[in-house]
C-alpha cells in the first residue's frame, strides 16, 4: 500500500537537493543560510519519525533562527533570460500548456482509477491520504513530460524548483509551523478560554443576537487560530447547540454549514492562515506582505453580513 | 486569560511585521509556559505538531514543474494566448477563473489549479496582458494590484466551493462534532447548504472583479487625459 512516506521520501530528497545546490551558488551570498535551511527541512521529511519530538523542536527553532536572523538569500540559478524565453514561448506554441495540463489529468485519474484499485487484496493507496499522493504522482509524471516535450535540461526541474522555492522563502514553511502553534494552543486549552469568553459575555437572547455571535465569532475565532476547523468544535458546542439548534429550532445542517463558512470568511482575513494568504505574495513577487489579505477583505465582510442574512432567514423553518 | 497571552504575541508579532516563523515559534513557548508547561515539553509539543503537519508542506512538489514551464516560456505563451482575445479583460477573465474554480471544487478537484501551479504561471500573467492590451504599459503598482486580485481570486472561488463537496474535509468534521453531541447529520444536505453561500460569494465578488476592472480603465484614461 502506497502511503504519505513514499512522498514525504521524495519532498526529503528534493529539499536535500535544493540544499546542496544553495551551497554550489556562489550568486547568492548567504548560501550557506539556504543551505542550513532546505537542509533542515530535508532532515524533517527524511528523519522527521526518528528525531523524536524534542529534536523536532529544535529543528524548528533552527529554521526560525535562520530566518529570523535574515540568514536566508535568494540563489539565483542560471535560467533562461527573458527574450530567450519569448522565442521559446514563440517555437513551442501550445505544446507548452501540455505539461501544466498533465498535472491536473494525471491527478483525476490517479483519484478515480488508481485509488479504487486493489493488489493481492490490499488497496493500491491509502484512501485518506490518496489525494496527496495523487498529486505527488501528478508532478512527477508531468515534470517527466516537461523535460520530454520541451527539451529542458535534467536538472532543471532542481534549478527551477529552488529558483521558485527561494522566491518564496521561510512563508514557505510558515504554513507547516502555524499548524505546530495550533496544536500547542489546543493543549493549552486557548480555544476552550475563548469558547467560554464568547458564550459567558455576549448577550444571545434573541434569535439575531444568538446567529451573529456564531458567525462574528466563527470568523474571528478563525482570525485568531488560523482556521476553521478548530474554531467550529468550541463555538458549535458553545453557541449552535444549545442556543440556535436547541433554544430557537434551527435546522442543524444549515446552522453548521453557514457557520463553518463564516469561518471561512475569517481565513480570508487573517495572516495566520499562511498558505492561502501570506505565500501567494511571496509566489507573486508583491512587496506588501499583506496585499492578498487587503484584496480579500472587502468580500470576505460582505460575505460575513451575508451569511448571518442567510443564516437567519434559511435555518429557522417554523 | 493568562493562556491568551501566546495570542497577544502573534497579534502584536504580525502586526509589528516581526519574521513570523520566529512570531509563531515565540508565541507557542509563552503558550505552553503561560499554561504551566515545563519550556522542553513546549518544544516537544511543537516539534510534535510539525512533524505531525508535514502534509501540509507537500503541495511544493509542484514547484519544479512550474519552474521548468516557465523556463520554457510558459507565462510568455499565457500572455500571447489572452492578446487573441481582442475583448479580453481583467474583470471578466478572473470572474472566469472563479466560476472555473468554484465548480471544480465542488467536485472534490482542489488541487488541480491554485497559486503555484495555475495564478503564478498563467491567470496572474494573463489578467495583466489582458489590462495592457487596453490600457497600455501598466505601472508596477496596477501590475502588484492585478495579481493580488488574481490571489485573492483563487482563494475566495476555492473557499466558497469546496464545502459544497461531500467528501471534503469540513464536511466530514461537522458531521463529527455533531454526531459527538447526539445529532445526526445527513451529509449530502450539508453540502446543500453550502450552495446559497456559493451562489452570493460568486455574485459579491464577481461584482467586485467588474468594478475593478471598471477601476483601472478610469485610472488609465486619467493618466491619458
Amino acid at each position: 500500500m502506497i502511503k504519505l512516506g513514499v512522498v514525504y521520501l521524495l519532498l526529503g530528497l528534493v529539499f536535500a537537493a535544493y540544499a546542496g545546490l544553495s551551497a554550489l551558488d556562489r550568486n547568492n551570498p548567504k548560501r550557506f543560510g539556504n543551505a542550513a535551511f532546505w537542509g533542515l527541512v530535508a532532515a524533517s521529511f527524511l528523519a522527521g519519525d526518528r528525531l523524536g519530538d524534542l529534536g523536532n523542536g529544535v529543528l524548528v527553532v533552527g529554521l526560525a533562527l535562520i530566518a529570523g536572523l535574515g540568514q536566508l538569500g535568494r540563489g539565483r540559478p542560471a535560467t533562461t533570460s527573458p527574450e530567450e524565453r519569448k522565442v521559446l514561448a514563440a517555437r513551442f506554441g501550445e505544446k507548452l500548456f501540455v505539461p501544466a495540463l498533465a498535472l491536473p489529468v494525471v491527478l483525476v485519474f490517479g483519484l478515480v482509477v488508481l485509488k479504487p484499485l486493489h493488489i493481492a487484496g490490499q488497496p493500491l493507496m491509502d484512501p485518506k491520504q490518496a489525494p496527496l499522493v495523487c498529486l505527488a504522482l501528478a508532478a512527477v509524471v508531468a515534470v517527466g513530460l516537461a523535460l520530454i516535450l520541451l527539451r529542458q535540461p535534467l536538472i532543471s526541474p532542481l534549478q527551477e524548483g529552488r529558483r521558485l522555492i527561494d522566491t518564496v522563502g521561510w512563508a514557505a514553511l510558515l504554513p507547516q509551523t502555524l499548524a505546530a502553534l495550533g496544536a500547542v494552543f489546543a493543549l493549552a486549552g486557548v480555544g476552550k478560554v475563548i469558547g467560554d469568553l464568547v458564550t459567558h459575555w455576549l448577550p444571545m437572547d434573541t434569535r439575531a443576537a444568538a446567529v451573529a455571535v456564531y458567525c462574528l465569532g466563527m470568523a474571528g475565532f478563525t482570525m485568531i487560530m488560523g482556521n476553521a476547523f478548530a474554531a467550529f468544535p468550541v463555538l458549535t458546542a458553545g453557541v449552535a447547540l444549545p442556543i440556535l439548534i436547541r433554544r430557537f429550532g434551527g435546522d442543524p445542517a444549515a446552522v453548521a454549514a453557514i457557520g463553518m463558512l463564516s469561518g471561512f470568511c475569517g481565513t480570508l482575513m487573517t495572516p495566520l492562515a499562511a498558505n492561502f494568504n501570506l505565500v501567494p505574495p511571496a509566489l507573486l513577487e508583491l512587496p506588501d506582505r499583506y496585499a492578498v489579505i487587503k484584496a480579500q477583505v472587502p468580500t470576505a465582510l460582505l460575505m460575513l453580513l451575508a451569511n448571518m442574512v442567510l443564516m437567519y432567514v434559511l435555518a429557522f423553518p417554523r | 486569560m493568562l493562556t491568551l497571552l501566546g495570542v497577544a504575541v502573534v497579534v502584536v508579532g504580525f502586526a509589528a511585521r516581526f519574521n513570523p516563523l520566529l512570531v509563531v515559534v515565540a508565541a507557542a513557548m509563552v503558550t505552553g509556559l503561560a499554561a504551566g508547561l515545563a519550556p522542553l515539553a513546549v518544544l516537544g509539543a511543537l516539534g510534535k505538531g510539525f512533524n505531525d503537519n508535514r502534509l501540509v508542506t507537500v503541495a511544493l512538489l509542484v514547484y519544479p514543474l512550474v519552474g521548468v514551464a516557465e523556463r520554457a516560456g510558459l507565462q510568455e505563451r499565457a500572455r500571447t494566448l489572452i492578446g487573441r482575445f481582442r475583448n479580453a479583460s481583467p474583470g471578466p477573465l478572473l470572474v472566469g477563473y472563479m466560476a472555473f474554480r468554484q465548480i471544480t471544487a465542488a467536485v472534490g478537484l482542489i488541487s488541480i489549479a491554485g497559486q503555484a501551479q495555475t495564478v503564478r504561471p498563467l491567470v496572474a500573467p494573463m489578467a495583466e496582458s489582458a489590462a495592457e492590451m487596453r490600457l497600455g504599459e501598466l505601472s508596477d503598482e496596477t501590475r502588484h494590484a492585478i495579481r493580488a486580485q488574481a490571489a485573492a481570486t483563487d482563494n475566495i472561488g476555492v473557499f466558497f466551493g469546496e464545502d459544497i463537496f461531500l467528501a471534503f474535509g469540513s464536511v466530514l468534521l461537522m458531521v463529527g462534532v455533531l454526531a459527538s453531541s447526539g445529532v445526526t447529520l445527513d451529509p449530502l444536505r450539508l453540502s446543500m447548504w453550502a450552495i446559497p453561500t456559493a451562489v452570493v460569494a460568486f455574485v459579491i465578488h464577481g461584482a467586485r472583479l467588474m468594478l475593478f476592472d471598471r477601476a483601472l480603465r478610469r485610472r488609465a484614461t486619467g493618466i491619458a487625459e
